[in-house]
């Protein structure tokens, strides 16, 4: 049984969570982690071509993600955004389906590199490889929902080197000129690829540039995810009473290379890199959990068990998926099959 | 049958689409209130109201980018590019994203959406008011495009446009906007994409345009008629992706030469995919080389009158191009 007065102080009751969302973020947290980590493994192994990570950015992205209403609201993610779209309804499956490329994989069928992601079923918008492209999406989906009078939110993420793209700054301009219920969230990890946030943003804040565009800009530590329900929670609520936007700047840490072409060794001090790891999410909010008796030995263990078997059992099935067959490979141009 | 010229047909066949379903929206900078910089949006924002005929802030990748993702909303968004030389900023959105989505989702997401570009010159705009630029579109595997050259074509096309389930990229040569007024079908007239149409018949040689271009080769196909005896078979292309190739190979098969007329710049030009798929399809029809008569290796079209008009196209050029071709 959890300790009220310590259970109390995690914060999470007066934002509404019970004991028991919380474990179940923490459970999605750790999810996002061991199919992240996995796919690391299946890439050393060969079977994956390329593996883009979200390790580091989980707390963020399951606490910002929360709120969202998975049967109506729309994210358009970023590549590492992971532990978000799984949030959104992804199963480990799909994600390992995607990454290994597969003809039903439900990302692209096997079209497009793995970490991008996207999927109709659960409202996730198709995601490319020019960064800021996405947010101009989440944008146009708001409008949509503002023209039809309805009560859709939308939530776009992108990092901080993203942030200086001039497409995010007509998105953001328009959001704010006609108040969109639209969640911009920037998950700064301080590095894009090799070049740190201060050779990418001058004025060392994302969240500030948001006075600018008329709404509001909040920092937050992108660590603990119950600062980061709290932040989008507010969000959510105030794109939903029609007044606009909010951009969310995530403070977070990149604990792997940018990607498995990428060996960030050479431009990050060993120390520096070694020190990340204090700022992993994952086991920072397990010590929380722990103290606020929420979470047990006995519960690590089973959610661990839990999780393991979930994705052992999500890589046999996604590796016997079919390969995409190539004669389809012209399908899908057009609405129309038949192309002269 | 109404009298029109091409931009009232296009603001017709929008206020229709508007009226026809709740899903469609116009979107573009000086749309609402002002009705347009053309007038083709005239009278819709009061019709219709803000939301639904938006004045956008001046961002060409915002216009392009939020519409597709309305669409994505199930909107039927029509994003106006107030000069196609504006497009650039949304080139982006348009290549990166909006082709491709489609193709990438494998089927899932599909953007049933309209950018309308007004395009062309004549008009004094010079380099950055005038652009021809449909072969940045043309090249870009997933885009439609749509040049109809007729009031009738422009609001069929527009409304088949609206209706289609992928992007179109719907060129409006702005010289043709209120060059001439012609009998439009009222109420539910759609064209659909992808059908040439024979303008006028000949057995001499065809002349394959689009756009502005139609008008001038009807007035050149008249000359050539009455000084030189020659029957010009004038083949409106109206939709240039997909191209009608069977419309293509009929008429080459039929005068045996072939004129491609074009504004934009020759090299790498639309009319170097026409003269290539009829060098490829149609070599045995040919009893000359396929022509291609197109506009000048510049960068753009330039401001003075006199420039310009070295610049531009005429009737009078397509007649010289023709009388070389029927010589040979």
């Amino acid at each position: 049984m959890a300790n009220t007065k310590q259970a109390e102080a995690l914060g999470h009751r007066k934002l509404g969570l019970g004991d028991d969302d919380v474990l179940a973020m923490y459970r999605q947290m750790l999810l996002a982690r061991a199919v992240d980590e996995r796919m690391w493994l299946m890439q050393r192994a060969g079977k994956i071509a390329f593996v883009i990570s979200g390790q580091g950015h989980e707390g963020a992205q399951v606490g910002i993600t929360w709120p969202m209403r998975r049967d109506q609201d729309w994210l358009a993610p970023f590549y590492r955004s992971i532990a978000s779209v799984m949030t959104f309804g992804m199963t480990a499956e799909d994600i390992v389906s995607a990454h290994l490329a597969k003809g039903d994989d439900v990302s692209s069928g096997g079209r497009q590199m793995p970490g991008h992601y996207g999927a109709k079923r659960y409202n996730i918008v198709s995601l490319s490889s020019p960064v800021g492209t996405q947010v101009l999406h989440a944008v146009g989906l708001a409008m949509g929902a503002w023209v039809r009078g309805d009560d859709m939110v939308a939530m776009t993420s992108f990092g901080e080197g993203t942030s200086n793209q001039g497409e995010i700054h007509e998105a953001m301009n328009f959001a704010g000129v006609h108040k969109l219920p639209v969640i911009f969230v920037c998950e700064n990890n301080g590095y894009a690829i090799s070049v740190p946030l201060a050779q990418q943003v001058g004025g060392l804040s994302v969240a500030i540039r948001a006075q600018g565009y008329g709404f509001p800009g909040v920092t937050v530590d992108g660590t603990d995810p119950i600062a980061c329900y709290a932040a989008a929670k507010e969000a959510h609520e105030r794109a939903r009473r029609g007044e606009g936007p909010t951009l969310i700047e995530a403070k977070v840490v990149r604990l792997t290379s940018h990607s498995s072409d990428d060996d960030q060794r050479r431009y990050r001090d060993p120390a520096e890199v070694e020190a990340l790891k204090e700022h992993d999410p994952i086991p920072l909010f397990a010590n929380r959990l722990r103290g606020a008796g929420i979470l047990t030995d006995a519960i690590e263990e089973l959610l661990r068990t839990e999780i393991k078997a979930e994705i052992n059992e999500a890589s046999v099935r996604g590796e016997a998926r079919p390969d995409p067959d190539v004669s389809t490979a012209e399908r899908y141009v057009y609405a129309d099959e038949v192309w002269p | 049958m109404t009298e029109l010229n091409i931009l009232e047909a296009i603001r017709i066949a929008m206020d229709e689409e508007l009226e026809r379903d709740p899903n469609v929206m116009l979107l573009g900078e000086d749309v609402g209130r002002k009705g347009g910089v053309f007038g083709a949006t005239e009278g819709l924002f009061a019709k219709y109201g803000g939301k639904r005929v938006l004045d956008t802030p001046l961002t060409e990748a915002m216009i392009a980018g939020a519409a597709a993702g309305a669409a994505i909303y199930g909107l039927r968004p029509i994003a106006e590019m107030q000069f196609a030389d504006f497009s650039y900023p949304a080139f982006n959105q348009i290549v990166s994203e909006i082709s491709r989505m489609r193709y990438r989702s494998n089927g899932t997401f599909g953007l049933p959406m309209v950018i309308r570009m007004p395009y062309g010159g004549g008009v004094h705009g010079a380099l950055y008011h005038s652009q021809s630029n449909e072969t940045y579109f043309t090249s870009t595997v997933g885009l439609k495009v749509v040049a109809p050259g007729t009031p009738a074509d422009a609001k069929g096309l527009l409304k088949a446009a609206v209706r289609d389930p992928d992007p179109v990229m719907f060129f409006e040569h702005k010289k043709t906007y209120r060059l001439f007024k012609a009998d439009v079908p009222d109420g539910d007239h759609v064209v659909p994409i992808g059908l040439a149409d024979v303008a006028r018949s000949g057995k001499h040689l065809s002349i394959f345009c689009y756009g502005y271009m139609r008008f001038c080769a009807l007035e050149a196909a008249e000359t050539l008629a009455r000084e030189d005896g020659l029957e010009a078979e004038v083949v409106d292309l109206r939709t240039l992706r997909p191209l009608d190739t069977a419309a293509v190979l009929a008429s080459v098969a039929h005068t045996g030469r072939a004129l491609v007329v074009h504004e934009a710049n020759r090299f790498g030009g639309f009319g170097a995919e026409v003269a290539a798929f009829i060098g490829e399809a149609g070599f045995e029809s040919l009893d000359a080389p396929v022509t291609r008569l197109a506009g000048p290796e510049v960068p753009g079209v330039p401001f003075h009158h006199s420039l310009e008009d070295w610049f531009m196209l005429n009737p009078a050029k397509i007649v010289e191009a023709a009388r070389a071709l029927a010589a040979y």
